[in-house]
Formats: C-alpha cells, sequence, structure tokens
C-alpha cells in the first residue's frame, strides 16, 4: 500500500494511475456513502482527523442499548444488566483484536487526552532510577505534549524534542543523538495530525529498548488509516479515540502490556475499581478494571466495537487502499493551484491528511469560504502550536479524509479554492 | 455564488487597514491572542481625560479580524473609556455590516476585547 511512488514526470503510466478512476473503489465507496445518514445533509466532510462521522450501524448500537440493555455493569444480577456487561466485554475483546492485543489489556478512558494524563500520573512509578529526560517530537499533539510538561515539571525531567526535516518527516539521526541511558520514555505520534507524515514507529521503539526506555505510541491518527499491529510493533503503551476510528465520543482507549499495567497504580480511586475496602483501607482489581473507575460509557463502548465491526466489515486492505487513492488525487489537484504551500511529506510517507495554505489568505478566511460552498475542514494550529512554529506560520488549512469521501468532492475543493482566491486577489 | 462574509468592504479594509502600525507614546497597551487560531494582535492607545487622543493596531489575522481591527479602532477614537466599555459584538456586527457565523465571532470581536483589556490594564 503506501510504497514510495517517485517515479518521474511525464511517465504515462504514472498518469494513467492516478488520473483515472478506479471504478472498483468508487463503486465501494458509493455503498460506504449509503451507511451515513450525515452525508444527506450536503456536507462535505474533509475534517475526519478531528472527528470521524458515524456509519447506521453504531448509531444503531447506541439506540438499541438505550432502548433494550441500559442497565450499570459490574454490579447485578438481574438480566438486564447481565446483558449489558456480556456486551461491555464482548466489545473490548473486538477492539482488542483490532490492535492484536490482549482483552485484559485494552483500559478505556474518556479520550485518547485521558489516557495520556492517566500515563503521565501514574508512570514515575516504573521509571528506573538516574534516567531522567523524555524524548518527544516536534510534530505531537498538545495532549502528547502538555501531560508531559506538566510532568517533568513536578518531577524535574527534562523534555527533549525530535526535529523535523525540510521535507516534514522526523529526523532519525536527531533521536538516535537524542537518546540515551538518561533517557525514561519516548512517547511519539504514530501520524502527524497536521502533516500526515507516517512515522518509522517500528524502528523507534527498537531503538529506544537497547536504552531500557518505556515507549508510548500516538495512535490517534493511525488508527482509523492503518493496520495497527501492537505485538509486532512492541511498544509498550499504544494510545488511540474511538471517535476518529467511527465510532462515538467519550471513549479512548489506552492499549498497555499486561506487566506493566500491573506494576502501575490507580489512576481515579472509587467505585468499580475495588477488591475490598474497609474504612482503613482498600484493594484494587487487575487491570484494566484498576483504571477504570466509575461507571463507564457503556453504550458508547458498546458501539465503538460496532464502528470496528464496521472497518473490518470493509476490510482494512480497503481502508488503506481508499485512502491512499483519495489522498494521491488530492494531493495531485492542490498542487496545480497556484500559490499554495503544501505541508506534507509526500506519496508513501503520508496517509490522507493534507495541510496547506493559500499565500496571502488567511486560513480562517479559506475555511470560511469552503463552508459556505459546504465544504467543511479545519483551518488553526490543529493543536500543534509548537509545530506551526516550526512551519513558521499561524495556521494552516487541513483536509482529511474518510472511507465515504469521493474525488468528486475533491473536484469540489479546488472549485472552492480557486474561488477563495478570487475573491481576494479581485 | 453566497460569500457573505467576504463583502468588497471587508476585504478592502483587510488589504489595507486603517490604525494599522505602532505608537511611541501610548499610555496603554495590549497584547492579546486569538485562542481559535493563536494569531496576536497588538493594540496602544493615548488616553488623555478618560477619551482616547489615539490607538493603532498591529499583527496578523484574517480578514474578519483585521478589519473589524480597522473599524473599532476609528470608531473609539475620542470616545469616552467608559462608552467603550459598553460596546459588544453587536456593535461590531453593526460597524462590519455582515453577519459573523459562530465560529467567527472570537476573530470579530479581537480587537475590541484587546482594547477593553488595555484600558483595563495598570500601564
Amino acid at each position: 500500500m503506501y510504497q514510495n511512488r517517485n517515479i518521474l514526470k511525464g511517465n504515462i503510466l504514472t498518469i494513467v494511475k492516478y488520473k483515472m478512476p478506479n471504478q472498483n473503489i468508487d463503486s465501494l465507496i458509493q455503498d460506504i456513502r449509503k451507511d451515513f445518514p450525515i452525508l444527506k445533509t450536503g456536507v462535505i466532510y474533509f475534517d475526519n482527523a478531528a472527528t470521524s462521522q458515524r456509519p447506521k450501524p453504531v448509531i444503531e448500537s447506541l439506540k438499541e442499548f438505550m432502548e433494550n440493555e441500559n442497565a450499570n455493569i459490574n454490579r447485578s444480577v438481574h438480566t438486564l444488566s447481565e446483558k449489558a456487561m456480556l456486551h461491555f466485554n464482548e466489545s473490548r475483546k473486538i477492539i482488542a483484536d483490532f490492535i492484536n492485543a490482549e482483552e485484559n489489556e485494552i483500559v478505556f478512558t474518556k479520550n485518547a487526552t485521558e489516557a495520556f494524563n492517566l500515563l503521565a500520573y501514574t508512570i514515575k512509578e516504573i521509571i528506573p532510577k538516574g534516567k531522567d529526560e523524555i524524548i518527544l517530537s516536534e510534530m505531537e499533539h498538545h495532549s502528547n505534549l502538555v501531560p508531559w510538561q506538566e510532568f517533568a515539571k513536578r518531577y524535574n525531567f527534562k523534555l527533549k524534542f525530535i526535529k523535523i526535516t525540510k521535507d516534514f518527516e522526523l529526523d532519525i539521526e536527531d533521536y538516535k543523538t537524542k537518546l540515551s541511558d538518561k533517557t525514561a520514555i519516548v512517547s511519539i505520534t504514530h501520524i502527524s495530525n497536521v502533516l500526515g507524515t507516517i512515522n518509522p514507529v517500528k524502528e523507534i521503539v527498537e531503538l529506544a529498548k537497547k536504552h531500557n526506555v518505556i515507549t508510548i505510541i500516538d495512535a490517534s491518527q493511525s488508527a482509523p488509516n492503518l493496520k495497527i499491529n501492537v505485538k509486532n510493533l512492541d511498544c509498550d503503551f499504544l494510545i488511540f479515540s474511538c471517535h476518529k476510528v467511527l465510532g462515538p465520543t467519550g471513549v479512548g482507549t489506552l492499549y498497555g502490556k499486561y506487566e506493566l499495567l500491573k506494576k502501575l497504580p490507580p489512576f481515579n480511586f472509587g467505585g468499580g475499581m475495588i477488591k475490598s475496602v474497609t474504612f482503613e483501607k482498600a484493594e484494587y482489581l487487575d487491570p484494566p478494571e484498576k483504571f477504570e473507575a466509575g461507571t463507564q460509557n457503556i453504550g458508547e463502548v458498546i458501539a465503538s466495537a460496532e464502528a470496528i465491526k464496521y472497518l473490518n466489515k470493509i476490510g482494512i486492505k480497503n481502508v488503506e487502499e481508499i485512502s491512499s487513492y483519495l489522498y494521491n488525487y488530492a494531493v495531485e489537484n492542490l498542487k496545480k493551484i497556484e500559490n499554495i504551500e503544501i505541508y506534507n511529506p509526500g506519496k508513501g510517507k503520508s496517509v490522507d491528511i493534507i495541510s496547506f495554505n493559500l499565500k496571502g489568505i488567511h486560513c480562517h478566511d479559506v475555511a470560511s469560504i469552503l463552508n459556505e460552498d459546504k465544504i467543511a475542514i479545519r483551518a488553526g494550529h490543529h493543536c500543534a502550536m509548537p509545530l506551526m512554529k516550526v512551519l513558521k506560520v499561524n495556521g494552516v488549512c487541513r483536509v482529511s479524509f474518510s472511507v465515504f469521501n469521493t474525488r468528486e468532492e475533491i473536484d469540489h475543493l479546488i472549485i472552492s479554492l480557486k474561488k477563495c482566491q478570487e475573491v481576494f486577489n479581485k | 455564488m453566497s460569500l457573505s462574509m467576504y463583502k468588497e468592504q471587508i476585504l478592502e479594509l483587510y488589504k489595507n487597514p486603517n490604525n494599522f502600525g505602532e505608537l511611541n507614546n501610548f499610555t496603554h497597551e495590549y497584547h492579546e491572542f486569538n485562542q481559535i487560531c493563536g494569531d496576536e494582535i497588538i493594540v496602544q492607545l493615548i488616553i488623555e481625560n478618560e477619551k482616547v487622543k489615539d490607538i493603532k493596531f498591529n499583527g496578523a489575522g484574517c480578514a474578519i479580524s483585521v478589519a473589524s481591527a480597522s473599524l473599532i479602532t476609528d470608531y473609539v477614537k475620542n470616545k469616552d473609556i467608559k462608552e467603550i466599555s459598553k460596546l459588544n459584538i453587536e456593535d461590531i456586527k453593526k460597524l462590519l455590516g455582515i453577519e459573523i457565523s459562530p465560529g467567527r465571532v472570537k476573530c470579530a470581536t479581537l480587537a475590541l476585547e484587546t482594547i477593553k483589556r488595555a484600558i483595563n490594564k495598570e500601564n
């Protein structure tokens, strides 16, 4: 799939490959579109990296749970509660299988940000003495930056940032110079939410292991786009949010190797995570329940598993194929626009997230004008303000696709972008 | 084509805003960020006898924020600071002559809010 396709300009084969529609993919997309009720509003939705849309099985699952299954779990022996609990546990298994993890290695949080906070508040216990550095990169989302800034303040740790090359890729040589026996944690995004860059996380983890470093992967943008296999990656922790994978909001997923989850102290305390309590003290359940204090988002977890089932039905291979089909078409056509600046590493190195600016036009003006044509894109700093500094911009426009987007919609985007330039260059 | 927010007047002010620049002898100043996009604006004022004698703004912004800043800095000149403290989004909409979509209200009011903060700040 994302193999490098650096073929010389003028090669007829390349042109055929990118310019000609692929009828199989187009008809697959048309079938998928029928499952997304929101598309009836007429929106051209290119903001999937912020949150994806929900297909019918997810919406129906939420309704079904509320109408026929709603009860609290782990507490009662009545039929409704037992049904809800079975369904909740099955859902954990489906989500675990999605990334090739074991069931008891999946902890539910309210979102990816909370999962990062869970780690930042508990991980100190498993860091060996003498280590006091954390390596992040210049392309991290605030959710994988600010919790570590607070951690560093609390425990007097140093943060180091892997630089980005001029081609918008991680500078692995820079990583190697920053990595040492003093490194406690490497926490890196699998795919940049701004640049679309696919980072070589397997290599990053391998290098870290040589220095006995805890590895954390932010899979928020990769879970919707690529097959993830935590056993193959061999990372210690991996985090993603179900609402970016066609699921509802309110469900974050923290994967952790079981022996590490065992060693971490709980994050929140109270009901639902208790083995036994006296007035003086409490004993806690094993992972994952140890980290799931209080009533969970039961219906949303179940609907998240429905989203994963839906993706599995399309097939991850097809998901990857659609992603690269739309990316190639969009990037080729965006490049043809005059006075555009594209912040993306290029074919074979990016998923279907493309950021750009039209020279002389503020990204929010572009987004507002596109909105008048019913095209939804994101503009601004994308919760990556330090990255904006590196790119020397205040903000960028970002389009991010999903399995229901079409080439025709991308054509509309290109027309509307040209319209923006006409309006501003009058 | 219904480009409702992007009327000619707005685009003209974006390209050539009034009161853009710096004052040497300001009495009040404030730096503010638009929390939606991180754009920075700096407002400087000369206030004498509770009245705005002069005002300038600086920074980068979108068409909506720059046009609003241009119009509101014109509007507050020679006005009493008590009167300025009562201004709100409705006044900005009147000055701009357009409807502002909810997502862009922060852009439209950025200069006004910064002016208010500059006035209230001890210099």
